[in-house]
């Protein structure tokens, strides 16, 4: 680590190491500091004996593609390839899709039985919505609009975007229209190679462009002077630089590590009110080596609530699950296989537990998910050999996101994150926010847009 | 830079940044959002900015509709360069 930088990353989320890769490519000179040990933020994975975990590697969309050339090459872009299908389970409905345009207007009129003209309406409806329009519907009146009372069929459209961002039916429908059009053009698509390989090659990367990276390098402290960022803290030594991009929890950001006294009374009232995004649990499966499982979709969403229900996909009696399979074609050349079970969960839950209930909580969670996978997978007991769960605790442990927010924040978050920079000169914000940012692909471009401001401001 | 210089800068970049599209038969009047999307806009004021020093505030992304709408915009701001 030198004394200077022209730009300090805070954070290697997939927001912070795309914007550090683009201003790279401007001829920035760059630390990035990472608290953990290892790059990636909630895009992460983790090895456990001969296993390896991939946390967040479900699915994205297409455009990931073409984002992956643009800002980081076309070695990445090329490992980004398709999932064979996504499979429903539920009281209401049993289906299999490949989750594109074509196959959900097919369904939604051959099983749904639903009119040609109300599919159509419906996808116009998605496709004529606008990020800056000032619209107050919710998603529940816009299914209400065009499938009044087809509560099968609002679980169908709604089920796999509160799982990608948390959002609800009490929500803007923006926030799942935008998702839905991104997910819904041309499929759910992967990473070959898994998550291990992207960080990888993204670490890689950047040391090849000469940005300075820096694992379990902590930043606490961003020194303000004359309105404008001066310096950060990095493991207790002060690094001078003239910009700042945090891709670390927004609200600690501005009033932890910078502290309140530098921004307006309006800003901050209005950022302490922005609610997070929830969080999730997850248990992780390993199959033993040698062992192999039938094929049951990439994804699986199963449910055993009746009706969709936000309340009941969060709440601690867990009635539904996604399962994501990951077969050896994910790791060519490998021939393991393992499964990720995730549930959304609301930290509150979780955090006024015992050490000994915490505990306990969580083997009866891997406990359930077993029983609940053993429908899909009969002879589960006998060939799995590893399992562990997390809880939104342990999200917050790992990223310092308050309450373990899976997502970021919700809508409102959006403005606050953009416009950090006219409150602190130099001080930027990039990663998950306002849940139309979130994702993969989401806080990858996120930090390519904060990139241009910065470059902007840098000018 | 000349006009027709302006409007080769503005096709090397977008074929630098898209370069699946076949910008050989672009129209002058074409709406580039065809082609182009938000993300790809946003390289092009990247780009614009660090090959030629140019700054195009958000307020004026729209002048960037159209090839002949860019040329229009950027010739008085590229005039003496
Ligand atoms: C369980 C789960 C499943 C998911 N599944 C998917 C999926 O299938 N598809 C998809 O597209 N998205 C998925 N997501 C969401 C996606 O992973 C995130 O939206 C995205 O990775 C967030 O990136 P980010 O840029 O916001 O950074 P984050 O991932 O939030 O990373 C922020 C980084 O900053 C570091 N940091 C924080 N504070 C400091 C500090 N003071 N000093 C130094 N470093 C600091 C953290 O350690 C972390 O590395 C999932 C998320 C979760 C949790």
């Amino acid at each position: 680590m030198r004394d200077s930088y022209d730009i300090v990353v805070i954070g290697g989320g997939l927001g912070g190491l795309t914007a550090a890769r683009r201003l790279a490519r401007e001829g920035r000179h760059i630390l990035l500091a990472e608290q953990h040990s290892q790059l990636g933020g909630l895009a992460t994975y983790f090895q456990r004996r001969d296993h390896i975990f991939d946390v967040a590697l479900h699915g994205f969309p297409v455009g990931m593609r073409k984002s992956l050339r643009k800002y980081w090459g076309k070695d990445f872009a090329e490992r980004v390839v398709q999932v064979r299908s996504i499979r429903f389970h539920n009281p209401q409905f049993q289906l299999d899709t490949t989750f594109d345009n074509r196959d959900f207007r097919a369904k939604l009129q051959e099983l749904f039985g639903l009119p040609q003209e109300r599919v159509e309406a419906f996808f116009a409806g998605i496709a004529a919505m606008n990020y800056y329009d000032d619209n107050s519907e919710t998603t529940r009146e816009f299914f209400q609009r065009y499938f009044p009372g087809r509560t099968d069929v609002w679980r169908f459209l709604m089920e796999p975007i509160t799982y990608a961002n948390g959002s609800t039916l009490d929500e803007p429908a923006i926030s799942y229209g935008i998702v839905f059009g991104n997910f819904m053009s041309e499929g759910v698509y992967t990473f070959q190679g898994g998550t291990d390989c992207m960080i990888e090659m993204m670490q890689r990367e950047l040391r090849s462009c000469a940005v300075e990276v820096e694992t379990s390098a902590a930043v606490d402290k961003i020194y303000v002077a004359g309105g404008k960022v001066r310096a950060v803290r990095v493991n207790g030594r002060e690094i001078a630089c003239q910009a700042v991009i945090s891709n670390g929890s927004l609200p600690r950001t501005v009033l932890e590590w910078t502290g309140q006294e530098f921004f307006s009374p309006e800003f901050l009232s209005g950022l302490q009110k922005v609610r997070l995004s929830t969080s999730s649990c997850q248990v992780y499966i390993g199959i033993r080596e040698g062992a192999t499982i039938p094929y049951i979709g990439d994804l699986l969403f199963t449910s055993t609530c009746p009706e969709y229900n936000t309340d009941a996909l969060l709440s601690r009696n867990i009635s539904s699950r996604t399962y994501s399979v990951y077969y050896p074609e994910i790791r060519p050349g490998t021939h393991k296989y393992s499964v990720v079970a995730s549930m959304n969960a609301r930290y509150e839950d979780w955090a006024k537990m015992t050490r000994e209930e915490y505990r306990a909580a969580k083997k009866a969670m891997i406990e359930d998910t077993l029983a609940a996978l053993e429908q899909y997978i009969p002879e589960l007991r006998s060939i799995c050999d590893y399992t562990e769960a997390a809880t939104p605790l342990t999200f917050q442990r790992y990223t310092g996101h308050l309450q373990g927010a899976t997502f970021g924040s919700k809508f409102d978050g959006l403005r606050y994150s953009m416009e950090l920079f006219k409150q602190v000169g130099g001080l930027f914000h990039t990663g998950s926010v306002g849940i139309i940012m979130s994702g993969w692909l989401g806080a990858a471009n996120y930090g390519v847009i904060t990139a241009n401001e910065v470059d902007r401001y840098l000018n | 830079m000349t006009r027709a210089e302006i409007s080769q800068a503005i096709i090397d970049i977008v074929n630098e940044i898209v370069p699946d599209e076949d910008w050989s038969a672009l129209q002058p009047e074409e709406n580039l959002r065809g082609k182009l999307e938000s993300m790809d806009f946003l390289d092009v004021v990247m780009e614009l900015r660090k090959q030629y020093g140019v700054e195009v505030p958000e307020a004026d992304y729209g002048a960037l509709s159209t090839l002949q709408s860019c040329v229009d915009y950027l010739e008085p701001r590229l005039a003496r360069k």
